[in-house]
C-alpha cells in the first residue's frame, strides 16, 4: 500500500530539492555509415540518427508526464567520428560535424556527443585529422560535443596527443572568442574514457556497445543536501548511511525511467549512470553538500575527504537500485555549473590544485574550469597530463574540460548561460612545462596494469 | 494500474468535484481519497485506477495541470510505479 509520507517525500524531492532525471541518452552506432565518400557518409549518418532517434524527445516528454518527474535533457551519443573519418583520407571531417548538427536539430536533442577520437596508445587513420579539425567543428556547430581519450591504465598516456590537445583546446577557445569561448566547453580530454557515458560533453557510443541503446543519467545534489541537513550532529558513519539511502531512491527512479524509455522505444536498456550532477540553479550544488557536511567553504582542507565519502556512498546506495550501473557514476565537480563551486572559486578558497586533488576521489576530473586566455598551450597540455596521470594510476576515469577565456584575466567571468552556467577565471601556475611537453612519446602504463 | 493525484493549495469550494470530474471524463475510477484542510490550506491525495483510462495518461496529466493553473493549485498526477520503485525494495 502506498504511504502518504512516501508520496509527499517524492513530491518534495521533485518540487523543492531539484530532483530530476538529468538525461536520457540514446547511443547510436555509426559503424554501418562508414563510406569512402564523405558526402555519402554524412547522408548515411544523418539518415540513421534521425531514423533511430525520431521519437526520443517525444518519448521523454511522455515519460515526464507519466511519472511527474522532469527529464531535463534528451541527448544522443554516437560512434567516435574519427572511425568514419578514417575511411575518407584527405577530406575534412568538419562535414561530419555539420551532418551531426543537422541530425541533432531534426531530432530536437540539446546535445549530440561523439565527435571523438580514441588515441590512448597512438593515432590511427583519421584520428589526427579529426583532432585537428575540432576547433573548427566546435565553432561551426552549436550542439555537437567532442572528446578525445589520451590515456588509459592499460596503455599509458599518449604524450603526443596530450601536446596536441593543449593547442586544440586553446584554438577552440580562440575560434569562439566572440561567443564567450564556448568551443572548449564542448570538448573533454579523457583518460580511461567509458563507452557508455550518457553525460555531455564526454559522451560517445563505444564500439563494444549494441547498435542502439538507451542510457539514463540521474541527478539530485539538492536531495542529498536536504537529507544530510536533517542530521546536523550525526557521525560520519550515519551521514554515509543517509547518503546511501537517498542515492538508492534517486537511482531507482532512474532505473524506472530508463526501463520505461527502452520499452517504449523498443531498444535495449544500457546503463544508469549514478551521478550527482549539479546545475547552476539554487539548491542543486555538490559544493553545498560538502558544506552541509560541515565545511565552511568548499575547497578548504577536508574537502577531498568529504568528497570521497560522498562519492563512495552515492555508488553504494545506487548500485543496488539498478540492474546495470555504468557511465561515470559518482559526484561531478564542474566549477561553472555549480553555484557553490562558483562562489568558492570567486572567494579564492577553491583553487585548481585543490580541484585536482578532488578529482582523485570523485567520478570525473577538472571540469568546466575557466583559465586566463593568455595561458600557453603547453600549460594546458601539462594540466591534461597531470589529470591523466591521476586517472591512469588510480584506475579511474579522469577528464579535463578547461576553457581559456581569450582576452580575459583573473577576476573576470565567462557567462555561458543555461546548464553550463558561468565561470570565474581561475589562476594558473605560470612556470613553464614546455620542455617536458615537447619531449613527446608515451608515459608507460603503471605496474598494476599487468593483471592477466 | 493505479496513479496518485495530489492537490495542494488554498481551499475553495468544489476542488474535489473538479478533480474527480476530470477523472470521470477520462474514465478513471477514484479508489481512495485522503484530504485535510488546515486553516485555509487544502491538501488531498487521491489514488485512482487507470487501467480502463479512455485517453492517454499524459492527456489526464495535462488536464490536471491546466486545472491547477486556473485554480491556483499545485496538482501532480503520477503513475504509482514511481512511488513503489523509490520507496520499496
Amino acid at each position: 500500500m502506498l504511504n502518504t509520507f512516501d508520496i509527499l517525500e517524492t513530491i518534495r524531492m521533485i518540487q523543492d530539492e531539484c530532483l530530476d532525471i538529468r538525461t536520457i541518452t540514446m547511443g547510436i552506432s555509426l559503424l554501418d555509415c562508414i563510406d569512402p565518400d564523405m558526402d555519402k557518409a554524412c547522408r548515411k549518418v544523418y539518415d540513421k540518427i534521425t531514423r533511430k532517434a525520431e521519437n526520443l524527445v517525444k518519448t521523454g516528454e511522455q515519460i515526464e508526464k507519466e511519472y511527474g518527474i522532469p527529464i531535463v535533457n534528451k541527448r544522443i551519443s554516437v560512434t567516435p567520428a574519427a572511425m568514419l573519418a578514417a575511411a575518407c583520407p584527405g577530406q575534412s571531417p568538419v562535414k561530419l560535424a555539420l551532418a551531426l548538427q543537422k541530425a541533432a536539430d531534426s531530432c530536437g536533442v540539446n546535445f549530440l556527443g561523439g565527435y571523438s577520437a580514441l588515441v590512448h596508445k597512438g593515432f590511427s587513420a583519421g584520428d589526427q585529422a579529426l583532432i585537428e579539425s575540432i576547433p573548427e567543428a566546435l565553432s561551426v556547430t552549436n550542439n555537437v560535443c567532442s572528446s578525445v581519450n589520451v590515456g588509459s591504465t592499460r596503455s599509458g598516456i599518449n604524450m603526443d596527443a596530450v601536446a596536441l590537445m593543449g593547442k586544440v583546446v586553446l584554438d577552440a577557445a580562440k575560434a569562439t572568442a566572440d561567443r564567450q569561448c564556448i568551443g572548449p566547453a564542448k570538448l573533454v580530454v579523457f583518460c580511461n574514457a567509458v563507452e557508455d557515458n550518457p553525460f555531455m560533453a564526454g559522451a560517445f557510443h563505444g564500439v563494444g556497445e549494441p547498435d542502439c541503446e538507451i542510457h539514463v543519467g540521474v541527478s539530485g545534489p539538492g536531495v542529498v543536501r536536504a537529507a544530510i541537513e536533517k542530521y546536523p550532529d550525526s557521525s560520519i558513519d550515519e551521514l554515509a548511511d543517509v547518503i546511501k539511502k537517498t542515492a538508492f531512491k534517486i537511482t531507482r527512479m532512474g532505473q524506472l525511467v530508463g526501463a520505461r524509455a527502452s520499452e517504449m522505444l523498443h531498444l535495449p536498456f544500457g546503463i544508469v549512470d549514478l551521478s550527482l550532477a549539479p546545475t547552476p540553479a539554487v539548491g542543486d550544488s555538490v559544493a553545498h553538500i560538502l558544506e552541509g557536511m560541515g565545511l565552511e567553504c568548499c575547497g578548504t582542507h577536508g574537502t577531498t575527504a568529504a568528497l570521497a565519502l560522498l562519492n563512495d556512498a552515492v555508488k553504494k546506495g545506487g548500485v543496488m537500485a539498478s540492474s546495470n550501473v555504468g557511465g561515470l557514476s559518482g559526484a561531478f565537480i564542474p566549477v561553472s555549473e555549480d553555484a557553490g563551486m562558483i562562489d568558492a572559486a570567486r572567494n579564492g578558497t577553491l583553487c585548481l590544485e585543490k580541484l585536482e586533488a578532488m578529482t582523485a576521489v570523485c567520478s570525473v576530473g577538472l571540469d568546466m574550469i575557466v583559465v586566463p586566455g593568455d595561458v600557453t598551450a603547453e600549460t594546458i597540455s601539462a594540466i591534461i597530463a597531470d589529470e591523466a596521470a591521476i586517472g591512469m594510476v588510480n584506475n579511474k576515469t579522469t577528464a579535463v574540460r578547461l576553457i581559456p577565456a581569450i582576452g580575459k584575466q583573473e577576476g573576470d567571468t565567462l557567462e555561458f548561460g543555461g546548464l553550463l552556467g558561468s565561470g570565474p577565471v581561475m589562476p594558473v601556475n605560470r612556470k613553464s612545462p614546455a620542455k617536458f611537453i615537447a619531449r613527446g612519446g608515451r608515459i608507460p602504463a603503471p605496474m598494476h596494469s599487468i593483471k592477466n | 494500474m493505479r496513479a496518485v493525484i495530489t492537490v495542494i493549495g488554498k481551499d475553495t469550494i468544489g476542488i474535489l468535484h473538479k478533480v474527480s470530474g476530470i477523472c470521470a471524463g477520462h474514465n478513471v475510477n477514484v479508489m481512495e481519497v485522503t484530504q485535510s484542510v488546515l486553516q485555509d490550506m487544502f491538501a488531498m491525495i487521491m489514488l485512482v485506477d487507470i487501467s480502463a483510462i479512455s485517453t492517454d495518461f499524459s492527456a489526464l496529466s495535462d488536464d490536471m495541470t491546466a486545472l491547477g493553473k486556473s485554480e491556483g493549485l499545485a496538482i501532480h498526477c503520477m503513475h504509482e510505479d514511481i512511488f513503489n520503485s523509490m520507496h520499496k525494495i
